[in-house]
C-alpha cells in the first residue's frame, strides 16, 4: 500500500514536470516578453538590461529550473494584460470554478447514479426507455447548445433564472462562496445544470450498464435464494460492486468539469478560471494561461490519486495484496 | 410419510419469438423430510430449471405453464413475490455450482451470515453472530471466529462451498435445492464437501434435492434417484435399484458410461447420438432415435412413467399393454 502510493507519487512528479515545461516553453515559443514590457521604440541596451534584470540571458535548464522553483511556490509572475500578479488572479478565481464543478458533479452524482439504477432494474418499461433517450441527448448534444437553450427557456422566456455573473457571494476568507446566498444559487443553477448533463448522463449509462452486468452475477441470485430483501440485494449488494468503475469514471470526469468549465463559464460569463483562461488566451497573456495549465494538471493528478486510494475502500481484494499494484 | 416437497405434473415453458419452447414436461416426483433425492441427466436435461421453478428463481421468460408445487402440503408454485421471497433461505435453501462465484466478494462472509439469518430470524446482530460462527465449526470451518471476519478471496474454493453451505442451512430450511454442488471443485474436495452436505443435512433435519450429472456422487449419496432426458423423467426409483437394474434403456446407456474400479475395460460404453435440442424434441418418446430397443410404437407414443420392476420408468418396454389409463 505505502509502496503503491510512493509509486503513484512518482508518476504524479513526472506529470507535473511534463505539464511544467510545456508551460514553460509557451514563454519561448509565443512571443517575446522583453518587446511586449519595452514596447517597439526601446533601445537595445534597454532590452539587455532587462533581459539580464528578469534572468533571460541565462541558459534553458537554468531558466526551466527557476520556472518550476517558482511555480513550486506559486508563483507565476504578473499578468501581461492586468499588471497584476497572476497568483492573486488564480486564487480570486479559484472558489467560483470549484463550487461550479462540485455542484455539477454532485447534481450529476446524485440524479445519475439512482437513474442509472431505476434503467437498469426497470429495463424495458417505458420510464427507462425514455430515461436512455434522454441520455442520448445529454451526451450528444454540445455544452454550449445546451447552456444556451437554458438561458433561452429560463432567463429570456420565463425570466426566472439570471442568465449571467455569479450574484450575491459572501466571503470566507479569501474564499468567495455563493452556496450561502439564495441569489448565488440562483446565478449557479443553470450553469451547474449545463456542466454537468453531459456527466449526468455518462454516469447513468455507466451506472445502468454495470448494475445489468452485476445482476447477472451469481452472488446476486444466491442473494436472492436466501431470501433477502429485494432493497439489500439492489443497493447492499448490487450497487456496491458497481461502485468501482463509476468511482474512476466520476474522479476522471470531476477534473474535466474544471478543465472544461471554459465553455459553461464563457456562456454563462462565470467569473471563473476558465473565464480568466479563455481572456489570457485572447490577449497572449502567457502568464496566466502557463500557470491555469500547470493548476489544471495539478488537479488532475490529485484527483488520480483520490481515485485510487477510493478502490482500496472500496474493494477489499485490493487492500489484501501485498504487492499492492492496480495496474 | 407425508411428502415435504410435492412436484406434480409440473411444466416449465420458455415463450420465444419462435415459438413456446417446453423445457419441462409432466414432472412429477416427491420427496420426504430426510430424504436426499437426487436428479440426474445429460446437459439441458432440465435438472438445474427443475431446481430453479422450485425455489422460484425462473429467469424470465421461463414460467410455470402447469402443474403445481406443493411445500409442506401447500402451494408454492403461484405465491405472490413477498411470500416467495420469505420462504427462500427459511424454507428452501439452494446452493450453487461455483462457489467462487457464489458469494459477494465486498462483504466479509460473516456480514453475508449475519444478514442471511436477521432477514429471516428474529436475533440480534450479537446473537446472529454467534449463530453464523457456529454454523462455520459445524461445516469444518477451523479458527471460524477469526475466519468469519474475513472476505471471500481470502478462502479456497472448497472452504467457499462449506461457507455457502453454512449459508443455506443459516435459517434451518427444510428443504435444500443443491445445483452441481461439487461439480466446480477439486476431485479430493468433493467427497469432503458431499460428506458434509449430507451429515450437515442430517443433523439439521433437511431434505435435499441433489443435481448432478455424477452418477458416483448419486451413488454414494441419495435415497432415491430420478433420471432426467429431454425434459421429462425417465426414470425414478431407490437409489441401488436404478444403479443396479436399471429400467429404462437410458438408465442403463448411463450406467455403462461409468467406469467400474474392478473391470478392464477399453472403452467405456456410449449413448450414441445427442440429446435432442428443446425446439426439436422427436414425436412419441423422446428418447426413440437414440434407443437400440425402440420399436414402432415408441415413435408415436409418449410413455408415461409407471411402475416398471423395483422403479418406475416411462418406457413401452415395461407396460407394452398398460398404456394410459394405469395412470
Amino acid at each position: 500500500m505505502i509502496a503503491f502510493i510512493l509509486r503513484r507519487f512518482a508518476q504524479a512528479v513526472v506529470v507535473m514536470l511534463s505539464v511544467a515545461f510545456i508551460a514553460f516553453m509557451l514563454f519561448q515559443y509565443v512571443g517575446d516578453p522583453v518587446t511586449n514590457l519595452l514596447g517597439q521604440d526601446a533601445t537595445p541596451q534597454q532590452r539587455a538590461q532587462l533581459r539580464a534584470d528578469l534572468g533571460l540571458d541565462q541558459p534553458f535548464p537554468v531558466q526551466f529550473a527557476k520556472f518550476v522553483g517558482n511555480a513550486l511556490q506559486g508563483e507565476f509572475g504578473l499578468s501581461l494584460r492586468q499588471g497584476r500578479k497572476v497568483s492573486s488572479l488564480i486564487v480570486e478565481r479559484f472558489p467560483a470554478t470549484m463550487e461550479l464543478a462540485l455542484t455539477a458533479a454532485i447534481l450529476a452524482l446524485v440524479v445519475g447514479v439512482p437513474m442509472g439504477v431505476y434503467a437498469a432494474l426497470k429495463r424495458g418499461n417505458f420510464w427507462s426507455q425514455a430515461l436512455m433517450t434522454f441520455s442520448l441527448l445529454g451526451v450528444s448534444l454540445p455544452t454550449f447548445l445546451i447552456g444556451i437553450l437554458l438561458i433561452l427557456v429560463f432567463a429570456v422566456t420565463f425570466k426566472v433564472l439570471p442568465s449571467f455573473g455569479r450574484g450575491e457571494v459572501i466571503a470566507l476568507g479569501a474564499w468567495t462562496t455563493g452556496w450561502l446566498t439564495w441569489d448565488g444559487w440562483k446565478h449557479l443553477l443553470l450553469p451547474a445544470i449545463t456542466l454537468s448533463i453531459y456527466q449526468l448522463t455518462l454516469i447513468m449509462r455507466l451506472v445502468r450498464a454495470e448494475m445489468l452486468e452485476v445482476l447477472r452475477t451469481d452472488y446476486i441470485k444466491f442473494a436472492r435464494a436466501r431470501g433477502l430483501q429485494d432493497r439489500s440485494i439492489y443497493f447492499g449488494h448490487a450497487l456496491k460492486n458497481t461502485l468501482v468503475p463509476v468511482i474512476t469514471i466520476t474522479g476522471l470526469q470531476l477534473g474535466g468539469l474544471i478543465a472544461f468549465a471554459i465553455i459553461t463559464e464563457t456562456v454563462f460569463q462565470w467569473p471563473g478560471m476558465g473565464l480568466l483562461f479563455i481572456q489570457a488566451v485572447q490577449f497572449a497573456d502567457i502568464p496566466v494561461m502557463a500557470a491555469y495549465l500547470c493548476l489544471i494538471a495539478l488537479i488532475f493528478v490529485v484527483i488520480n490519486l483520490i481515485v485510487d486510494l477510493l478502490y482500496f475502500a472500496v474493494d477489499p481484494r485490493l487492500r489484501m495484496e501485498k504487492s499492492g499494484g492496480a495496474h | 410419510m407425508e411428502p415435504l416437497l410435492e412436484v406434480r405434473n409440473l411444466r416449465v415453458e420458455f415463450p420465444t419469438r419462435r415459438g413456446t419452447l417446453l423445457a419441462l414436461d409432466d414432472i412429477s416426483f416427491g420427496i420426504v423430510p430426510g430424504e436426499i433425492l437426487g436428479v440426474v441427466g445429460e446437459s439441458g436435461a432440465g435438472k438445474s430449471l427443475t431446481g430453479a421453478a422450485i425455489i422460484g428463481l425462473l429467469e424470465p421468460p421461463g414460467r410455470i405453464a402447469a402443474g403445481e408445487i406443493r411445500l409442506d402440503g401447500e402451494r408454492i408454485d403461484n405465491l405472490p413475490a413477498p411470500s416467495m421471497r420469505a420462504l427462500r433461505g427459511r424454507k428452501i435453501g439452494a446452493i450453487f455450482q461455483d462457489p467462487l462465484t457464489s458469494l459477494n466478494p465486498l462483504y466479509t462472509i460473516g456480514r453475508q451470515l449475519i444478514e442471511t439469518i436477521r432477514t429471516h430470524l428474529p436475533v440480534s446482530e450479537n446473537e446472529a453472530r454467534e449463530r453464523a460462527i457456529k454454523l462455520l465449526q459445524e461445516t469444518g470451518i477451523p479458527a471460524a471466529e477469526q475466519r468469519i471476519d474475513q472476505y471471500p478471496h481470502q478462502f479456497s474454493g472448497g472452504m467457499r462451498q462449506r461457507v455457502v453451505i453454512a449459508l443455506a442451512l443459516a435459517a434451518e430450511p427444510k428443504l435444500i435445492v443443491a445445483d452441481e454442488p461439487t461439480t466446480a471443485l477439486d476431485v479430493s474436495i468433493q467427497a469432503q464437501i458431499i460428506s458434509l452436505l449430507k451429515r450437515l443435512c442430517k443433523v439439521h433435519g433437511a431434505a435435499v434435492m441433489l443435481v448432478t450429472h455424477d452418477m458416483g456422487v448419486i451413488a454414494e449419496t441419495c435415497d432415491r434417484v430420478a433420471v432426467m432426458y429431454a425434459g421429462r423423467i425417465v426414470e425414478l426409483g431407490p437409489v441401488g435399484d436404478v444403479i443396479h437394474r436399471p429400467q429404462h434403456p437410458y438408465t442403463v446407456g448411463l450406467m455403462g458410461s461409468i467406469p467400474a474400479m474392478d473391470e478392464d475395460r477399453e472403452r467405456l460404453l456410449q449413448i450414441d447420438g445427442t440429446m435432442p435440442r428443446l425446439n426439436a424434441i422427436p414425436a412419441g418418446c423422446a428418447f426413440h432415435p437414440r434407443c437400440p430397443q425402440a420399436f414402432e410404437r415408441c415413435h408415436r407414443e409418449r410413455p408415461d412413467l409407471l411402475a416398471a420392476g423395483a422403479t418406475q420408468a416411462a418406457c413401452w418396454l415395461h407396460h407394452a399393454t398398460s398404456g394410459r389409463e394405469a395412470a
